[in-house]
């Protein structure tokens, strides 16, 4: 037993450890998943009542009827869901931080970034459920998107694609704040405006001339937009490449930022 | 060639050191408050070491900055030649840390827990497994494998946090408070479990708030209090500094105290120490023979006896022989 201490030691932990460690933890954030399903109600209950009330209510004077406003809100929906659903993964990251168990993650000779990762890929599951639920419902009330099965999945990988960006935001709040709640708090802060002043549910020339201005920056206005044209066109446009592109900038400043705190306070 | 370095700086680090832990004035403060003021401390390996000190006194934040979970504000740590904090990655392979609280998954099952840690630590999944069902059937867990830790009992889970703590079987272990909150019987198997660690040759760091279980586990022992180590030796060394049992007198009349206190120090030919509230005086006793004797010139006195007893040394009075203050559990409001 000794002998461990004679051993060669490696100083750190290399990028293919780091990954397979990462895959390990995102495999206990699937298991987490399953002995607590009641977790899963923002990807599955509520985006299905989302879909039912926004049709029904705002269809008609929206789009003359819900029939036309089908394929207006849908991808909307998709997009505010899963987007807001990434907001949990960092209020779940924080909850987790809180436990003991993640005492003795500090304490392993794992990769730092690990816990981290693995959490976030999880997730991604996460919002693959929301976004099948979403195109699912919607289908049975009768939307059926013109671009055909091969963009709509392409239009879903894009909405994932940029939801686990994304969660690399609310992972730095979940690692620096104090609680779960106040992690919950700042983000829906910041995205409520974002996912409301966007053209995700009525077209964007009836709003005012100012509101139109922010919309139009609005990012989650370009990831709208291309999921509609993807699946409602079958057509690829810019915002496919606006989209990917900021998921792009945001994970180049948010992830070593979450990971460098995460490491400031192991 | 990096790997050449890195084999004979270990080596060279192992050689140097029969030391497990070296520790010299590390200081921890949250706030203001010092949680942890000076404390150094050496660990042979293949020894159990004791640290003793009531709730509040710097044993787990001690423990934490050791085992690489937070950095020192000063002060030096070395963990088999390599610092706790320049070098934590190699250190955290060469430890395992059973927490004061569980620090094990409470969603998962006891063997879902023990194949995740054995997985992060490179096993394959065969390989976890196996190692999975080995501990758990070390540690008696077999029954309740697929269980989920919350409806377990506060023994089974103190056995499964060691058990993970064994996966990679790392030559230095720290137990902090292994035994608070166990029901007796529980608490003999996780001492003949730690006898078992030390004979297969793994050190032990171990806290505790038990003067019995310091004494019946560790080689050494550093009394902790405040923050700063008040005492450290043997048991047997720490045991004598108030001898080995002692006597408890209290008294009908408080006023009769001062008298009672000259005869009983005359009779023992050691010091007593009167408690706080003013009835008792407590005196170590070598030779329980003298007693009766004692009894006797008390009675002569005419001083009445209201109680009597001889008690092993608790933590309380090591506390108040070494500090002359009772051992503080003021701050109960502890985090970590
Ligand atoms: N994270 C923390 N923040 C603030 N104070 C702390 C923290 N951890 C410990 N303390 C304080 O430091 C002191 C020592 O605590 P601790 O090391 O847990 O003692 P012990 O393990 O001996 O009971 C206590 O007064 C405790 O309240
Ligand atoms: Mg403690």
């Amino acid at each position: 037993m000794q002998q461990t201490a004679f051993a060669v030691i490696p100083a750190r932990a290399s990028m293919a450890t780091a990954l397979r460690q990462s895959l390990t933890m995102a495999y206990r954030g699937l298991l987490k998943m399953r002995r607590t399903p009641e977790q899963l109600f923002d990807v599955t209950l509520q985006p299905i009542i989302f879909t039912l009330m926004f049709t029904y209510i705002f269809g008609g004077a929206i789009s003359g009827n819900s029939q036309n406003y089908l394929p207006l809100v849908i991808p909307g929906i998709l997009v505010q869901t899963v987007i807001t659903a990434s907001v949990v993964t960092g209020v779940q990251l924080r909850e987790d931080m809180d436990k003991g168990v993640f005492d003795r993650f500090r304490a392993l000779p794992i990769a730092r970034i690990a816990p981290l990762a693995g959490a976030l890929l999880a997730d991604m599951v996460r919002y693959l459920l929301a976004t099948v639920l979403i195109f699912a419902v919607g289908y049975l009330m009768g939307y059926h998107p013109r671009g055909g099965l091969a963009h709509v999945a392409t239009a879903a990988l894009l909405v994932i694609v940029c939801a686990f960006a994304l969660s690399w935001i609310f992972a730095f709040f979940g690692v620096v704040a104090r609680t779960a709640a106040s992690v919950q708090g700042i983000s829906m802060l910041i995205l409520f405006p974002l996912t409301f002043l966007s053209n995700a549910f009525a077209p964007v020339n009836t709003m005012p001339k100012w509101l139109q201005v922010f919309v139009n920056v609005n990012p989650l206005s370009h990831l709208i937009a291309a999921v509609r044209s993807l699946a409602n066109q079958g057509q690829a446009t810019p915002d496919i490449a606006i989209s990917l592109a900021g998921a792009a900038a945001i994970m180049f400043v948010f992830a070593p930022l979450a990971v460098r705190m995460y490491m400031r306070k192991a | 060639m990096s790997l050449i370095i890195t084999q004979a700086q270990t080596s060279a680090a192992a050689r140097r050191t029969s030391v497990a832990i070296e520790a010299v004035d590390l200081v921890k403060a949250f706030g203001p408050h010092r949680a942890v003021d000076g404390i150094s401390l050496s660990v042979q390996a293949g020894t159990v070491y004791g640290l003793l000190g009531p709730n509040g006194a710097g044993k787990t934040t001690t423990v934490r900055m050791l085992a690489t979970l937070i950095r020192p504000d000063a002060g030096q740590a070395r963990i088999f030649g390599h610092d706790v904090v320049k070098d934590a990655h190699r250190v955290r392979q060469l430890i395992g840390v059973t927490g004061q609280y569980a620090s094990v998954d409470e969603t998962l099952t006891a063997a879902e827990n023990l194949v995740l840690f054995a997985r992060l630590l490179g096993q394959s999944r065969r390989e976890a497994r196996a190692t999975a069902e080995r501990l758990l059937e070390q540690f008696g867990l077999t029954e309740a494998r697929n269980r989920p830790l919350k409806h377990f009992s506060g023994g089974m889970r103190r056995r499964l946090d060691l058990a993970a703590s064994l996966i990679a079987t790392p030559p230095l272990i720290f137990l902090d408070e292994p035994t608070t909150g166990l029901d007796p019987r529980t608490r003999a198997q996780m001492w003949d479990t730690i006898r078992q660690l030390v004979r297969e040759g793994t050190t032990v760091l171990l806290t505790t708030q038990y003067l019995d279980e310091a004494d019946q586990l560790a080689n050494r022992i550093a009394v902790i209090d405040r923050g700063r180590v008040i005492a450290e030796g043997t048991p047997d060394e720490l045991k004598s500094s108030v001898g080995r049992s002692s006597l408890h007198l209290t008294f009908a009349n408080p006023e009769d105290v001062p008298r009672a206190r000259a005869i009983v120090e005359a009779a023992l030919g050691a010091q007593a120490t009167p408690s706080p509230e003013g009835r008792r005086i407590i005196a170590p006793v070598a030779d329980t023979s003298v007693v009766p004797d004692l009894l006797v010139a008390l009675k002569a006195a005419g001083i009445d006896i209201t109680e009597l007893g001889v008690q092993k040394p608790t933590l309380d009075e090591v506390f108040l022989a070494l500090t002359g203050h009772e051992a503080e559990t003021a701050d109960e409001g502890e985090s970590a």
